[in-house]
């Protein structure tokens, strides 16, 4: 295969690559006051990066096999790529209002989504570890981005020490599985693999194992993210949120399923357990929370779990199950944080929870939509959270995990808790000062979107399954 | 017919609610609600014209694809639900005119919430798929909280958590006993599942066991019926009527629908201890009830005490009790409806629901003491109102299945005698002492508008309950039938594997 068909498989990476380099250019020489002319074109470039996934080929790999473009590729692409576009409208909104506008952010966020290309098309454990790096490193400085701020610089060095811990434990994982294995390959690997294996790749799949954990913040490598959450910016939080976590959870999928078919009786154990004691820590330590975005932080980690029961199922629905859970979260994340950023009163930014209270009677529509975000994301028919579990539920069901299923839907009653809480506190208390409520069109037009989704995805849910049922099926035929 | 009559009347409450989103003010929005919980009132009695009662089957079906792979959009009636789409859309109108004064804040919210309910529980009773009906049954839940948490009492905010939380728990269950039966049987369509499918018994236990802990909560029964009086007491007087009119029949409506037919096997293995918690409930709650000082929770416990006539009417498997307890819920619905809004005609007036508070009303309030003697009657049972159909019927069917069940549940009646009697002697008679009464009003006249209708319906039901029992009869019958078959079905099976392994 040649270069040139090699490169035009990557096609949309190679957009966000150039354009990343070409806006940095942009920026270092027009200097600060580009930083909106910057954000623009940064989210012209993803959606032309959209463009270029959907119309690119339906299966077909490049690099000796190292990077593979399929329908499970392009479902994931196009969440992170709404995901990343949506959070730089916000994050220029929010940088904007406090006199911190940069060129750098933008230009962060594309080369962290270029990371996360990489990653969900990854099919070699090199090409893997090369787009986890990038996005990861991306990342990093973005959550430090308020340099001024001693939370957002805590929870950058927080995240990068932890991070390099975590990736350090995948990389000796991923030693272990290629000198037992002789490849790093995945298909190579499943081959090997295909009539079990020894207990030098199962130790390395366990390290593997925790590495991934670490990024989709799984307990019991979830440490990092009520810190991250909170310390850094909204916007930043967002993305994290939304397109990191599809990212990181689309890589799991790919980096257990395709090179470990044949070993689910050992990893599955693993997985439940985590996905388990996920839901139910992100329930249980969510009731305590003060402050929202610790709060969504937990509820992440929280939704993490649900998600990996999915993984657990380790069949085609299963992957389904995760993609629409994906897609849903993203949406209503989007919202959330879009209704967060909105929280500002007196010009600054307020993120208590005791901040909203009696938030229907200063600013009723917020309220209506805060709440029903939050309501979808304890998964309370008919919103769209409810699908987002059920399917995932369905299963799990049919694999005959029946028990994870009962501890989920209990963790999911206790996440209620915390959920109706939030509602109590803006429908039934008594109102605090009122916030100021000025939202620019970007913020606004996240809002609705999000909650047109939450409420309407009932009567339109065919084309997300169908499509999430083709992207499942070329994970696994 | 080529109209879409169940949808319409599923979706209409929630055009309104639309209407009113566009038309926010106080004033349009009490009559917007008005007009729309008439018109779906209206299109409910179309249904029961439609209706043909001599078919056992379900009706007016109406099937679209919905999330596909035999999950659909599957709507229709049959002698058991439709009464209780009548029922609801029936009550609605009482609940909005009897919000008329009222609530004062918040207005257009108040009358949203309570028409996207009505959607939620028209449609539980109308749907045929299991995923629809649990998307129903649990959507109805949030409105529901905020209407009690919003335009409640003190202790709202703890009333309606525990509302929301005891009934989601219960239900979650419920969702993945539908997804094991989905993967049992290919498709959560319950006409399908009525007809063709048949769980293996040990299956049948557990999935028995996962809708029990949803319809017991939603009952409720005893002892998981504690949400209940918290959530009567802090709920404004609408949220009660709908709470007990219609909230509660969903969970003997599941069992009906669900419990009996589908798992007739464990209902058969379970039903003593069904019967052991309805009569508890029976003897219990009407003891706490003698014992309260607040009327709306002395009702409540009434209420549980009821409810305990129906579970127990229902698991007897015979024609009467089952008839009994359709009868019972429908009554109760009614009458435990024109209760609540009895006991909203005062509290709207003296702004407190302690017993004590009262004395002596038949003086200054005639009109009231009579509206409030009839509807304490039909829920004592007497002869003569819709309340002692039920109650009969109910005990018919316990005594054909076991004479003991028939004696202790005849103690309830006793006692549901003396709380009401007593409740009522407390508020009405005696001599008008208490300063505080001396200025207090006779009905209004759309307080009379609201309560006369009631009454003529509890003495028409209870003088004439054919045009009912018509519609129940044969989809009863059908449902008893069914489940002797299945179960004869299960037992061969039994017999078969025993011998089977005898053999070998």
């Amino acid at each position: 295969m040649s270069l040139q068909t090699d490169l035009m498989v990557m096609l949309p990476e190679l957009i966000l690559a150039v354009g990343a380099m070409a806006l940095l250019l942009t920026g270092a020489i027009a200097g600060e006051k580009s930083a909106p002319l910057v954000s623009w074109g940064a989210i012209a470039l993803l959606a032309l990066a959209g463009a270029a996934t959907v119309m690119g080929p339906a299966h077909a790999t490049a690099f000796h096999d190292a990077f593979i473009a399929d329908g499970f590729s392009r479902f994931a692409k196009l969440l992170i790529l709404g995901g990343a576009a949506f959070s730089i409208l916000l994050a220029d909104e929010f940088f904007s209002k406090i006199n911190l506008s940069r060129f750098e952010l933008p230009v962060l966020m594309l080369l962290a989504t270029l990371g996360m290309l990489l990653m969900v098309s990854a099919s070699n454990f090199l090409s893997l570890y090369m787009g986890l790096e990038l996005q990861s490193l991306a990342l990093y400085v973005l959550a430090a981005f308020n340099r001024d701020h001693l939370r957002s610089t805590e929870a950058g060095l927080k995240y990068f020490v932890l991070g390099a811990l975590s990736s350090g434990m995948m990389l000796y994982g991923i030693s272990l599985i290629y000198g037992f294995t002789g490849s790093t390959a995945f298909s190579a690997i499943a081959s090997v693999t295909a009539h079990g294996a020894g207990l030098g790749v199962i130790f390395g799949i366990v390290f593997l194992i925790a590495g991934l954990a670490f990024k989709v913040s799984a307990v019991p490598f979830h440490m990092w993210t009520p810190d991250v959450y909170e310390g850094a910016p909204t916007p930043v939080t967002a993305y994290f949120a939304t397109a990191a976590k599809v990212a990181a959870l689309c890589l799991f999928l790919r980096a257990i399923l395709t090179p470990f078919p044949d070993l689910i009786h050992q990893w599955r154990q693993i997985i439940v357990f985590i996905s388990v004691l996920s839901m139910a820590l992100g329930a249980i330590a969510a009731l305590g929370q003060k402050n929202i975005k610790r709060l969504m932080a937990y509820s992440s980690i929280g939704h993490m779990g649900y998600a990996l029961l999915g993984l657990a199922a380790g069949t085609t629905l299963g992957v389904r199950g995760v993609l629409i859970y994906l897609a849903i979260y993203v949406a209503t994340n989007l919202g959330v944080f879009a209704c967060i950023q909105a929280m500002r009163r007196g010009g600054k930014s307020v993120e208590g929870i005791s901040d909203l209270a009696g938030l229907a009677r200063t600013d009723l529509k917020l309220a209506v939509l805060f709440s029903m975000l939050f309501l979808s994301l304890a998964g309370l028919p008919p919103l769209a959270g409810f699908f987002a579990k059920f399917y995932v539920f369905l299963a799990a069901i049919q694999a005959g995990l029946v028990i994870p299923a009962v501890l989920g839907v209990l963790a999911s009653a206790i996440g209620l808790v915390y959920y109706l809480k939030l509602v109590k506190v803006m429908f039934f208390d008594e109102p605090a000062d009122a916030l100021d409520g000025e939202t620019r069109f970007g913020s606004r037009a996240i809002m609705v979107l999000s909650g047109a989704v939450a409420l309407l995805f009932i009567f339109a849910a065919s084309p997300v399954l169908n499509a999430a049922d083709a992207a499942a099926r070329s994970l696994i035929p | 017919m080529s109209l879409p009559l169940l949808s319409l009347v599923t979706f209409v409450p929630l055009l309104g609610a639309a209407a009113i989103l566009a038309l926010p003010a106080p004033s349009s929005a009490r009559w917007i609600a008005l007009v729309t919980t008439i018109v779906t009132f209206a299109l409910s009695l179309m249904v029961w014209a439609g209706f043909d009662p001599a078919n056992p089957g379900f009706q007016l079906v109406e099937k679209h694809d919905w999330l596909g792979g035999g999950i659909s959009y599957h709507m229709g009636v049959d002698g058991i639900s439709m009464l209780f789409v009548v029922l609801t859309a029936g009550l609605m109108p009482f609940c909005i005119a009897a919000s008329w004064e009222s609530i004062e804040t918040r207005v257009a919210e108040y009358m949203i919430a309570f028409l996207v309910l009505e959607t939620m529980m028209i449609g539980v009773f109308c749907a045929l798929d299991l995923v629809l009906f649990y998307v129903l049954f649990e959507g109805g839940l949030i409105p529901m909280f905020l209407i009690i948490g919003v335009w409640g009492g003190k202790r709202r905010v703890y009333a309606s958590f525990k509302f929301f939380l005891y009934t989601f728990v219960g239900s979650v269950l419920m969702l993945l006993a539908i997804m094991s039966m989905y993967w049992y049987s290919g498709t959560t369509d319950i006409a399908q599942l009525l007809d063709g499918t048949h769980f293996p018994p040990a299956m049948q236990t557990w999935l028995w066991l996962a809708f029990f802990a949803s319809f017991a909560v939603k009952m409720p029964m005893w002892p998981v019926h504690t949400w209940l009086p918290d959530a009567h007491v802090e709920a404004p007087t609408a949220g009660s009527v709908i709470l007990a009119g219609i909230l509660l029949k969903m969970g003997g409506y599941g069992f009906l629908r669900f419990s009996l037919p589908m798992f007739p096997s464990a209902t058969e293995m379970f039903a003593p201890l069904v019967f052991t918690m309805s009569i508890v409930a029976i003897i219990y709650t009407s003891l706490v009830a003698l014992a309260q000082e607040d009327m709306k929770k002395l009702i409540a416990y009434s209420s549980v005490a009821h409810m305990g006539f129906v579970t127990m009417g229902i698991f007897t498997l015979t024609h009467q009790g089952v008839e009994g307890g359709i009868f019972q819920m429908l009554s109760h619905g009614v009458v435990s409806g024109a209760l609540f809004l009895c006991v909203g005609v005062v509290y709207d007036r003296m702004h407190t629901r302690e017993i004590a508070a009262y004395g002596g009303l038949v003086n200054r309030m005639p009109l009231y003491a009579a509206c409030f003697m009839i509807f304490t009657l039909a829920n004592v049972g007497l002869p003569g109102t819709s309340g002692f159909i039920g109650e009969f019927l109910t005990m018919l069917g316990a005594y054909l299945h076991n004479s003991w069940l028939a004696i202790f549940s005849a103690t309830g009646v006793i006692l549901s005698a003396a709380y009401a009697l007593f409740l009522y002697r407390r508020i009405i008679f005696g001599a008008l002492v208490k300063p505080s009464l001396q200025a207090i009003e006779d009905l209004t006249a759309r307080e009379i508008v609201i309560l006369a209708p009631l009454v003529v319906i509890t003495i028409l039901m209870g003088v004439y309950p054919k045009p009912v029992l018509d519609v129940t009869t044969p989809s009863v019958a059908k449902l008893i039938s069914d489940n002797k078959a299945a179960l004869v079905a299960d037992k061969v099976h039994k017999v078969a594997l025993v011998q089977k392994a005898a053999v070998q």
